[in-house]
C-alpha cells in the first residue's frame, strides 16, 4: 500500500467515524468538536486532490468561523438537548418512510445514470493545464469573468443578511455609558481638576 | 491569459438592475450618517429609484437579449414582469408611510430592504440559468423574511418573519435538490443548454428533478399543497408588507416559473403539465373554500392570492402561447386588484387602532362611500363578474386551457371561481346591507393614489383593453 493510499484511508476513515460520533455524541460540546475534526480530515482530502483552494477555504470558514460560531451558540444558549430529542420517537416512523422514499428514488436515480465517456477525460485534462497555474489563480480567472454576475449578486444577498441582522437585533439603548476616545484625549486639567481656595476652620461646600 | 482577452460582458440589458444596486448602496450610507431622521429621505430616494427603473425597463428594446455569459435574459416576456413587479414594489412604499410612521416602526432600513429585494425579483424575471435563478429567488426571500418580522417588537410579526423563514429554506432546499438532478443529467444548468441536452425525452432522473423544482417554485408562489405558511405570514406580517407579500413577489414568483418550464423543459410538457394541472386545481379548491369561513380580512386575502395563483396557473398549464397570454393577463390584473384591496384595508384606522375583521366593513357605503365602491369594484372584479377586469383575467386563461383541451380543468375553475364568489360578495353585503360602525380617519394621500390608479386599470380595462392585451401577447410570443 502506497502513502498517499494509507493518508486516504486515515482521512476517510476519521471523516466517516468522526461524522457519526457528530451525531451519536451525547454532550452538544464533543459534537461540535467532532464536527470540527471532520471538516479537518475533509479538507486533507481535498489536498490529496490537489484542490488546496478549497481545503483551505474549508478549514478556515467552516472550522474557523462555522463551527466555532455554533461551538459559542451551544456553550452560551442553554440548550435543553434531552427536550429536542423527546418527539423522535413519536416522528420515526413518519421520518423512516421519507427516508425510505428517498433512498429508493435515489437508488432509481443511480440505476439510470450513464457516465458520458468524455466526461471522464474532463478532470484529467484541465483548461488551461493543471501545471501551468495554480488552482487560485484558475478559480480567480472564471469567478472575475465568466461568473462576475454570480459573485456580485451573492455579495448583494450577504449585504442583506447583514442588514436584516442589524434590523432586527439592534437596540437602541439609552442611558447606557460609551467610552468616547475623542473626548478622553481632549480632556485637560481644567476639565478633571478644580482647584479651590480652603479657608481656614471654614472647609468647602463639596 | 492577457487582459485583453478578457470581454467585459454588454451591461446594458441589465440596466435597470444596476440603477436599483447602486442607488440602494448611496441609500444605505445616507441612512448610516443621518441616522434614524433619515427614514423620510430614504423612501423618497427608494421611490425614485423604482420608478427611474421602470423607466429604464420601458426604454429596452423588446428583441431578445442574452448577455453576462448567456445566465440574464432579456425579452418581452421578462420586460412586462419587470414592470409588474417595480409598480408592486413602488405601490408598497407609498402604502407603507403612513402605517409605519403611526406604529412607530419608521426606519430607513425598510425601504432599502425592499429595493433589495426588488432586485431579486428582478433577476428572478430575467434568470436564464438555474444558478441566476436561485440567486434572485435567494436575494427576494432573505430580504422578505426580514421584513416579514420588522415589526420586531410585535410577536405576531416575529413569529411570522421565523415562520416564513424556515419553510422558505426548506423549500430553496427542495429547489436545489432538483436543479442538482436536473444538472446532473443534462451536464449543463443554462435553460437552452437544457432544452438541447434533453432532446425532447425525459428520463426518471429529470422527472424526479422536475418534481423536486416545481415544489420549492409552488412554494414561492404559496400554491396548494405548499401554501401551509401563507394565511400565517400574512396575517402577522405589518399590513403594508402583506400587501406587499401579495403583489410584486408573486409576480416575480409567477415569471421565474412560466421561464423554468417553457425555458428548459418545452419539449417534455406532458412531464411537468400533470403537476401544473394539479397544483393549480388544489389551489383554486383550497382558496374557493377554507376562505369562507375566515374574519381576518388580512387571512381572507391570504387565501385570495392563494386561489388566484390557481387560476393564473390554468395559463401555464395549457402550455401555450395562449396560455402564456393568458398568465400575463391575469397577473397584471391581479396586481391591481390586490393593490386596491389593500389600499382599503390600509385605510380601516380609527383612533390610532387598525380594524382588520369582515365585521369592521359594515355600513362603509354610508360613512365611506367612495371607499366602499372601490373596495366593492375589487371583490366583483375579484369573483370575476364582467365588465370588471377580473372577468377578462379569467376569460382569458380559461380560453386557453380549453383550446389546449384541458376542458375539466377550466370547468373545475369556472366552478371554483362561482364558490369564491360567496366571500367576495359577502364583503359587499357586509359593507351595503349592514349597520354602519362609526367613521374611520380620512385616508392618507400615499393611499389614494395607489387605490385611485388600482380602480381605474379595473373598473375601464374593458373600455381599452388593447395596451395590456397587446403588451401580454408580445411578452408571451418572445417565449416561443
Amino acid at each position: 500500500m502506497s502513502a498517499a493510499a494509507a493518508f486516504f484511508y486515515l482521512f476517510a476513515g476519521v471523516t466517516i467515524a468522526s461524522g457519526f460520533m457528530v451525531i451519536a455524541s451525547r454532550n452538544p460540546v464533543a459534537s461540535v468538536l467532532f464536527l470540527i475534526l471532520a471538516f479537518v480530515n475533509a479538507a486533507g482530502l481535498f489536498v490529496m486532490m490537489g484542490a488546496e483552494f478549497l481545503a483551505m477555504i474549508l478549514v478556515v470558514v467552516y472550522v474557523g468561523a462555522v463551527a466555532v460560531l455554533f461551538l459559542f451558540v451551544v456553550m452560551m444558549l442553554d440548550v435543553d438537548f434531552a427536550q429536542l430529542r423527546q418527539g423522535f420517537q413519536q416522528y420515526l416512523p413518519i421520518g423512516a418512510l421519507i427516508g425510505a422514499v428517498f433512498l429508493i428514488e435515489l437508488l432509481l436515480v443511480v440505476g439510470s445514470w450513464t457516465i458520458d465517456p468524455g466526461l471522464v477525460q474532463t478532470p484529467l485534462n484541465p483548461v488551461p493545464a493543471a501545471e501551468a497555474v495554480t488552482n487560485t489563480q484558475a478559480l480567480g480567472r472564471v469567478l472575475y469573468t465568466d461568473y462576475v454576475f454570480f459573485f456580485q449578486l451573492a455579495g448583494l444577498i450577504l449585504l442583506v443578511a447583514m442588514i436584516g441582522a442589524i434590523v432586527l437585533t439592534l437596540r437602541d439603548r439609552p442611558g447606557v455609558k460609551r467610552q468616547n476616545i475623542a473626548m478622553q484625549n481632549a480632556r485637560t486639567q481644567g476639565m478633571a481638576v478644580e482647584t479651590r481656595k480652603v479657608p481656614s476652620r471654614q472647609g468647602v461646600e463639596v | 491569459m492577457n487582459a485583453a482577452q478578457i470581454v467585459m460582458p454588454a451591461l446594458g440589458p441589465a440596466l435597470p438592475e444596476l440603477i436599483l444596486s447602486l442607488g440602494v448602496l448611496v441609500l444605505i450610507l445616507y441612512g448610516a450618517f443621518r441616522g434614524e431622521r433619515s427614514a423620510e429621505g430614504v423612501n423618497v430616494g427608494a421611490l425614485i429609484l423604482l420608478v427611474v427603473a421602470l423607466f429604464a425597463v420601458m426604454s429596452q428594446p423588446g428583441t431578445k437579449v442574452t448577455t453576462l455569459n448567456g445566465s440574464f435574459i432579456v425579452d418581452n416576456f421578462s420586460k412586462v414582469m419587470k414592470a409588474l413587479i417595480l409598480i408592486g414594489s413602488a405601490a408598497t412604499i407609498l402604502l407603507s408611510r403612513d402605517y409605519f410612521q403611526r406604529a412607530r416602526i419608521d426606519r430607513f432600513e425598510f425601504p432599502i430592504l425592499l429595493v433589495l429585494c426588488t432586485i431579486g425579483m428582478l433577476v428572478m424575471a430575467s434568470a436564464n440559468d438555474l444558478i441566476s435563478l436561485y440567486l434572485g429567488l435567494e436575494l427576494q426571500s432573505l430580504a422578505a423574511y426580514v421584513i416579514a418580522a420588522f415589526h420586531r417588537d410585535n410577536l405576531k410579526s416575529t413569529e411570522a418573519g421565523l415562520k416564513y423563514f424556515v419553510l422558505g429554506a426548506l423549500s430553496s432546499g427542495m429547489l436545489l435538490y432538483g436543479a442538482s438532478l436536473v444538472y446532473g443529467f443534462t451536464g449543463t444548468v443554462s435553460f437552452p443548454g437544457i432544452v438541447a441536452a434533453l432532446d425532447g425525452t425525459a428520463g426518471f432522473g429529470i422527472v424526479l428533478g422536475i418534481v423536486f423544482v416545481a415544489a420549492g417554485v409552488a412554494f414561492k408562489m404559496s400554491a396548494v399543497p405548499f401554501h401551509m405558511w401563507t394565511p400565517d405570514v400574512y396575517e402577522g406580517s405589518p399590513t403594508p408588507v402583506t400587501a406587499f407579500f401579495a403583489s410584486a413577489p408573486k409576480m416575480a414568483a409567477v415569471a421565474m416559473t412560466v421561464r423554468l418550464f417553457i425555458g428548459a423543459f418545452p419539449d417534455v410538457t406532458a412531464v411537468w403539465q400533470q403537476i401544473i394541472v394539479f397544483v393549480s386545481i388544489a389551489s383554486m379548491a383550497l382558496g374557493s373554500f377554507a376562505a369562507i369561513g375566515q374574519r381576518s380580512l388580512k387571512r381572507l386575502m391570504a387565501y385570495s392570492s392563494i386561489g388566484n395563483i390557481g387560476y393564473a396557473l390554468v395559463g401555464l398549464a395549457a402550455g401555450s402561447q395562449e396560455g402564456v397570454r393568458g398568465v400575463v393577463i391575469y397577473m397584471i390584473i391581479y396586481l391591481a386588484m390586490t393593490l386596491g384591496a389593500f389600499a382599503v384595508l390600509l385605510s380601516l384606522r380609527r383612533g390610532g387602532e387598525m380594524f382588520e375583521t369582515v365585521d369592521d366593513l359594515s355600513g362603509l357605503s354610508r360613512t365611506h362611500p367612495v371607499l366602499a365602491f372601490c373596495l366593492a369594484a375589487m371583490m366583483f372584479s375579484l369573483a370575476g363578474i364582467p365588465p370588471l377586469a377580473g372577468f377578462f383575467a379569467k376569460f382569458y386563461v380559461f380560453a386557453a386551457a380549453i383550446k389546449a383541451d384541458l376542458v375539466a380543468l377550466a370547468v373545475i375553475g369556472v366552478v371554483t371561481s362561482v364558490v369564491g364568489a360567496f366571500y367576495y360578495l359577502r364583503l359587499v353585503k357586509v359593507m351595503y346591507f349592514d349597520e354602519p360602525v362609526a367613521a374611520y380617519e380620512p385616508m392618507p394621500p400615499g393611499l389614494r393614489i395607489v387605490l385611485a390608479l388600482a380602480s381605474v386599470v379595473v373598473m375601464l380595462f374593458w373600455i381599452v383593453p388593447a395596451p395590456l392585451v397587446g403588451a401580454a401577447g408580445a411578452a408571451a410570443k418572445s417565449l416561443f
